[in-house]
């Protein structure tokens, strides 16, 4: 009896080592080289439309194999990141960084590779001055990030309602419409009086993310925090302005209260429950896959009121805990050329950042069929040249979340209007904190 | 008296012809008193070890990260002491967050240990087909949360929500699910009850299942009507069972995550429960500082005031349900 126990004992504390052993060899990955067959994970948010362009590399690139992870949105891409970053392992060989996020992770740019050293260098002119230097750290010693797309803002519109309210239908009219945001709700106004059901614009969070960029690109360059990064949301008349605007439009009920990519907004557009939507060109993309096919045709694309502005984009940026940083990085420089730029507007309509793209026949001649043959390529060319970059800080899509619920609640009557200004100043405080 | 079997270590009486030497003797002495002591530590010890690893460890590190200003995707790291727990005692947020928590868990586990007291009365009688009910019971169980809250949250919506829509047929407005504090902490309440009543039943039913029968021959002899019998036999006979269930459901309750952030569909940040924060719980505010927010120190400091509270409800529920069973 006491040998079985023995040996019991025995078996039992070999398997507790054995396991011991074997978790402590678990975390000893070899750093391999960078010859061989490799796969390359590619970490991505939304619809970037980069199938095709993986095909091509891979056949372009003998024993490299690239997959995917995509997640829906970027609230469900955000805290996976972040966990990779933190723990120091799980990221893909190459992770999309959206512009609000990019802030956050420049204070932690000693976690991925200075694209500087695989050649960035050469790479400057081939991308947009501005999307350049966003991904580049403060000091200007590191490249974090290549620009992917930008998001030049346009308006979208119902064709079919439009006609309903006896409005223009035809673009250009439409975009003479409203010069300003005050004319596009005075039309929003004339709009509802001629028809009840759908509301003149989807929610107040596309407005006021889409005014507050236009108001600080046009003023001091930076919204909620000032370029050292310091909190001026409730100092800086561009972000009072654009709030302003946006609670307008919920105080006269011209929006139907929906938050952009939410499942409400996706609902309202298969049931006609508005008739604007404010435009990035990579929303056209969002528009399509939501409305299905029962809204082909009913939608065309405007100018924006407010002069020229921008919403979004993205950057690729390699990790360190990559094992294979020199193929990993040049798929992002591959992804990030004006030719990977191309190919991606082709699928996904993600507005290239390269001005060698924005020429190209395929982008600049593009249309949409879905949204009437609406000459896509040149609408959104010309909106590009103009746009001025606005600083953001590490806290900015808090802050943003923050303002855009008390923005919802006064729609549901939940927030008086004349407190509203209050409510968010305290929300953006606590966001920022 | 137990006779002593064993060698006495103390000088040899059996001295060792060519055998071990004193050193190895008292060397294999002492395992074997290690391995009668110490074996049966050993057999046990895999539960303590996962327990060490994953449930004590996690507590203490969690305890320490709450001591520091801590974000994971800015990379900081500070200690602050005691500082997140004293913003912690004035953020309104937070007792928001935790008005919300206890109301759905009141509103959520009354009617639930309520109604699966009842059921599993009702199915512990003779019927057909017993084992179809008991295993219907449990079906709501075995499906995903996520589809559970998926369908509840449609049903739920208030423009073409099937609630709605039958409140409508008999004259009653369209209630505001979603944006009403009141009523969204309501249809929260109804998807957790949905899943759980029929799991909490299916516990009673096999306690009841052990009272014995006698006692009930008893009472009916004694003319003690059906409704007396199950508060006087049934209901004193459950107590242990029902103070488990309590416990267990006020950990689920107070935990209460996946079925809230399927609920807030309109709003960009799932974890924010609604534009005003109407129905955020205790752990969407922790995730949310954690993860959403990148400061893992705060959120630590919530999952500790969050843990600390079910160690409280849990006591004073303990107490609670102790004193009624004892009345009755």
């Amino acid at each position: 009896m006491r040998a079985i126990m023995r040996r019991g004992l025995g078996t039992a504390m070999a398997v507790l080592l054995a396991g011991g052993l074997a978790a402590a060899c678990g975390g000893d990955d070899k750093k391999d080289s960078d010859s061989g067959p490799v796969t390359l994970t590619v970490d991505v948010f939304g619809e970037v439309g980069y199938d095709q362009l993986y095909k091509q590399y891979e056949q372009s690139h003998p024993g490299v194999t690239i997959k995917q992870r995509k997640v829906s949105d970027l609230d469900t891409y955000k805290p996976r990141i972040q966990q990779w970053m933190a723990t120091g392992s799980g990221a893909g060989d190459v992770v999309m960084l959206e512009e609000g996020i990019l802030p956050l992770y420049m204070q932690q740019r000693t976690k991925f590779l200075n694209l500087f050293d695989y050649g960035g260098k050469a790479l400057q002119d081939k991308f947009l001055p501005w999307k350049w230097q966003m991904g580049i750290s403060p000091d200007g010693k590191q490249l974090v990030g290549l620009g992917t797309d930008v998001g030049p803002l346009a308006m979208c519109y119902r064709k079919d309602l439009f006609k309903k309210a006896g409005l223009p239908t035809e673009r250009d009219e439409v975009g003479r419409l409203w010069p300003t945001w005050d004319a596009f709700l005075q039309t929003g106004q004339k709009f509802q009086q001629k028809v009840s059901g759908p509301k003149w614009l989807d929610g107040p969070t596309g407005l006021f993310r889409a005014t507050v960029l236009q108001n600080a690109g046009a003023g001091p360059g930076y919204s909620f925090f000032d370029k050292d990064d310091k909190f001026v949301f409730d100092t800086n008349p561009a972000v009072k302005q654009a709030f302003d605007t946006a609670l307008k439009f919920e105080q006269n009920k011209l929006t139907a209260d929906t938050s952009i990519f939410t499942p409400p907004w996706q609902t309202g557009l298969k049931r006609d429950t508005f008739a604007t939507v404010p435009c990035p060109s990579w929303m056209l993309g969002g528009i399509e896959q939501f409305s299905g096919a029962s809204g082909k045709g009913k939608w065309d694309v405007a100018t924006t009121p407010g002069g020229s502005g921008y919403w979004g984009g993205s950057w690729l940026a390699v990790p360190k805990q990559t094992k294979h940083p020199k193929q990993a990085a040049a798929l992002a420089e591959f992804l990030t050329s004006p030719q990977g730029q191309i190919g991606a507007y082709k699928a996904a309509n993600t507005f290239p950042s390269s001005p060698q793209a924005e020429q190209d026949p395929a982008v600049a001649g593009s249309t949409s069929a879905y949204f009437n043959d609406a000459p896509a390529g040149k609408i959104f060319g010309s909106l590009v040249a103009a746009v001025k970059p606005v600083h953001l800080g590490p806290k900015n899509e808090d802050v943003r979340a923050a303002v855009e619920n008390v923005l919802i609640s006064v729609g549901q009557g939940k927030v008086k209007p004349d407190e509203a200004w209050s409510k968010a100043v305290d929300a953006a405080k606590k966001a920022a904190r | 008296m137990a006779t002593e079997l064993r060698p006495s270590r103390n000088g040899p009486q059996h001295p060792p012809a060519k055998a071990p030497p004193a050193a190895r003797r008292s060397l294999r002495s002492r395992l074997t008193r290690l391995d009668v002591k110490g074996a049966p530590y050993a057999f046990i010890s895999p539960f303590y070890l996962i327990f060490a690893i994953f449930g004590a460890f996690p507590l203490v590190y969690t305890l320490w990260v709450s001591l520091h200003d801590w974000g994971l995707a800015s990379g900081t790291r500070k200690w602050v002491g005691f500082d997140n727990y004293k913003y912690l005692w004035s953020d309104a947020d937070f007792w928001h967050a935790t008005v919300n928590t206890v109301a759905i868990f009141v509103l959520s586990t009354v009617p639930q240990l309520l109604i699966a007291l009842f059921i599993a009365n009702a199915l512990n009688r003779r019927m057909r087909m017993p084992t179809l009910f008991r295993i219907g019971m449990v079906a709501p169980l075995i499906t995903s949360t996520a589809a559970v809250a998926i369908v509840f949250t449609e049903m739920f919506d208030h423009d073409w929500g099937m609630i709605n829509w039958a409140l409508g047929l008999v004259g009653v407005d369209p209630i505001a699910w979603s944006t009403s504090r009141g009523w969204s902490w309501v249809a929260i309440a109804t998807m957790v009850d949905w899943r759980w009543t029929g799991y909490n039943a299916l516990i009673y039913l096999a306690a009841m299942q052990a009272i014995p029968k006698d006692l009930y021959e008893a009472a009916a002899i004694d003319g003690a009507s059906r409704i007396r019998q199950f508060w006087q036999i049934t209901v004193p006979m459950l107590r242990p069972t029902i103070i488990f269930t309590t416990i267990i459901a006020t950990i689920g309750g107070l935990q209460l995550f996946t079925e809230p952030v399927l609920f807030s569909v309109g709003t960009p940040n799932k974890m924010d429960g609604g534009p005003l924060h109407q129905f955020q719980t205790l752990t969407m505010y922790m995730y949310d500082n954690a993860f959403g927010h990148d400061r893992y120190g705060y959120g630590a400091t919530v999952a500790w005031a969050l843990f600390l509270m079910i160690i409280l409800f849990s006591l004073i529920n303990f107490l609670f349900v102790r004193r009624t069973g004892g009345t009755k």
